[in-house]
Formats: structure tokens, sequence, C-alpha cells
């Protein structure tokens, strides 16, 4: 691989767009393509098919092999709530490789020290979330347990293409936010985007337990099809 | 720590600009029950370091023997490592799995 190849891969990753590189298996010769020329490229469909499912693959074309690469952005956690429980989920979210924001706008708890090295907003999130880019990449997770905070989160989330959005809180607190979104005009189908109560079922109880268990939730969301089986 | 592949390039390319011989190993095809998916990869430095993983640690040595050998040469190399592998009993996979495996260096 060439060291600019390199570097523009690298670019491209930190700038979260999705890149697909193809090799030649015979002589290592490569190229990257951007996703908006997928059409035009001589191996169209094996490219389209490796940017829908995120899987690389080695494919044939004219009696050479060629391996394409894809790469997509880094999934990033968007925590609403500076609170206990995302102090425990940031050190564990970058060991899975994933960035997190959080955005708080209670400055008392969206402090430096209480995250240092994070990318932190004290601010509503009706203010900042648009500017966020959420996209297909990006797992939105409400821990504030205060709908004034949650709620504009939660509605910006359900118009974007989050993978996975989750909401702390009692199955009861849980059916009056349903019922706020359905006053609101959420379809039942939208609401049923949200993973609520948050986290995989498993007794979680401390703050790194629940941090652990919406870890895990968020995982099964990227890997498993609806019904359970491997995607 | 570097959790992925995609980390591992940064790596690789810090690797380079700071001026050591960079080979990446990346597991192109696989049969039956393969440790680690295709697109996973290792980066080899000249001295034999190396980072990420293309087997879970079943051929990671065969494949910095392979890597060395393609950052002396500059020619890249595709390697297969499995059970219907003659070197099976050294380096074979313990799971009965078979992978392809493209080593290049950075040029």
């Amino acid at each position: 691989m060439k060291l600019a190849t390199l570097t523009a891969l690298n670019e491209t990753r930190r700038a979260r767009r999705a890149a697909l590189l193809v090799t030649s298996v015979a002589d290592g010769s490569e190229r990257l393509v951007d996703p908006s020329a997928i059409a035009s490229d001589q191996l169209a469909a094996p490219l389209d098919l490796a940017l829908r499912t995120g899987k690389s693959a080695l494919v044939e074309e004219g009696g050479a092999q060629f391996f394409i690469s894809v790469q997509t952005p880094p999934l990033r956690i968007l925590c609403i709530g500076a609170v206990h429980i995302s102090q425990a989920l940031v050190p564990m979210a970058r060991m899975l490789g994933h960035d997190v924001i959080i955005v708080d706008p209670r400055t008392a708890f969206a402090t430096p020290e209480r995250f240092p090295d994070v990318v932190l907003h004290a601010e509503w999130p009706d203010l900042v979330l648009p500017s966020l880019g959420i996209d297909r990449y990006t797992a939105v997770v409400l821990l504030t347990h205060d709908p004034k905070i949650d709620d504009p989160a939660l509605h910006f989330a359900l118009k974007s293409d989050s993978f996975y959005i989750g909401a702390l809180g009692s199955r009861k607190t849980h059916g009056k936010r349903v019922e706020r979104l359905q006053v609101l005009g959420f379809s039942a189908e939208t609401i049923a985007r949200i993973h609520a109560p948050i986290g995989l079922n498993m007794g979680a109880v401390s703050p790194a337990e629940i941090a652990l268990s919406i870890l895990g939730e968020i995982t099964a969301s990227l890997r498993l099809k609806p019904d359970g089986s491997r995607a | 720590m570097r959790a992925n592949d995609e980390d591992i390039l940064a790596s690789a390319e810090e690797w380079r600009r700071a001026g050591r011989d960079v080979a990446i190993a990346t597991v192109v095809e696989t049969w039956g029950s393969a440790p680690r998916p295709v697109g996973s990869r290792l980066v080899i430095d000249g001295d034999g370091n190396f980072l990420g993983s293309v087997s879970g640690g079943c051929v990671e040595g065969a494949v910095v023997t392979e890597a060395l050998d393609v950052i002396g040469s500059g020619a890249p190399k595709l390697v297969s490592f499995g059970v219907a592998d003659e070197t099976a009993w050294q380096v074979g996979l313990s799971c009965g799995g078979r992978i392809s495996v493209f080593v290049e260096k950075v040029a």
C-alpha cells in the first residue's frame, strides 16, 4: 500500500466518511473509490454490496482477483446526560473503539473535571444536536431521567438515521414517554425504535454495570438482525 | 488502546512516517470456522513488532515472518493457512478453518 493511500484512508475515517479500497492481489496496485463514484466503476456491483453490508470481499474481474476493503466511520455514542453512568461508559466505549460525545445543559454535571478528554457540550440538546450530524453510525443514549432534557434529544434522534436509540427509566417512566411522543404524532413504528428500559436485561445495578449493559445492547443492535440471528 | 482494524491503519501510518519499515497483512478470504473475519489486519514493522490480529493468535507468528520477507523484497504476496496446508501442524488454525492473507509493504 502506498503511504499516500494509507494517509487518505486515515483522513477519510477521521472525517467520518466511508471509503472503499480496491487492491489487485496479483501486483498490489490499488485505488481508493469514493462512495459517490461507485456507479461508474467497473466493479460497481461488488463495491455497492460491500458498502451496503459493510463487509470487505475478494472478487474476480476479467480473470484477475481484487480485494475490496470497505472502511466505515468509527461508531459514535452520543450520551445525553453527564451523569455517573456516562462516566463509566466513556472508558468502556473507548476500549470498544467507539467515539463518545456528552451533551448536558447542567453545567454542574458537564464539567471537564468529571469528563477529562471527552467532547463535552454543556448546552441544551435541541440547540447542539443539529450540528453534530447524527448518522447511521451514531448511537443515541438518553440518561438524564429528565424529560426537559431527554425529550428534545429523543425527538431529534427519532428523525435521524441513528442505528440505536436507548432511554433510561422504568417501564412506567417509558410508558409516560410513549404517551408524550404519541401526542406529538410519532408513529408506533418510530416509537418502537427506542430501547427502553435501556440495556441488556442482565440485572445490572451499579453505574458501571448499567454502562456495560448499554454497550452490550448497542453491540447487539450492530451485529444482530431483529430476529436475533447474525447479520 | 488500538481496538479495531482502522485504528491499526493509523498506527501503520505513524510508524511509516517515523521512518520504520512497515507491512500490512489483511485477511482476504476465509473458509469454514475462521477466528477473524475478512478485512482483519495485522501491521508489522521491520523488527517484527506487530499490532492487531488476523487469526486471534493461531498464525500471527508465521504472518510476521512472511511480512519481514515482503519488507525485504518489496513484492506483495498471498499466503494461506489452514488444515489443508502442509504446515498445518506448525502454524495451522486449531479451529479447523482456513484463511488467505494478503501481505504488502507500505511504500
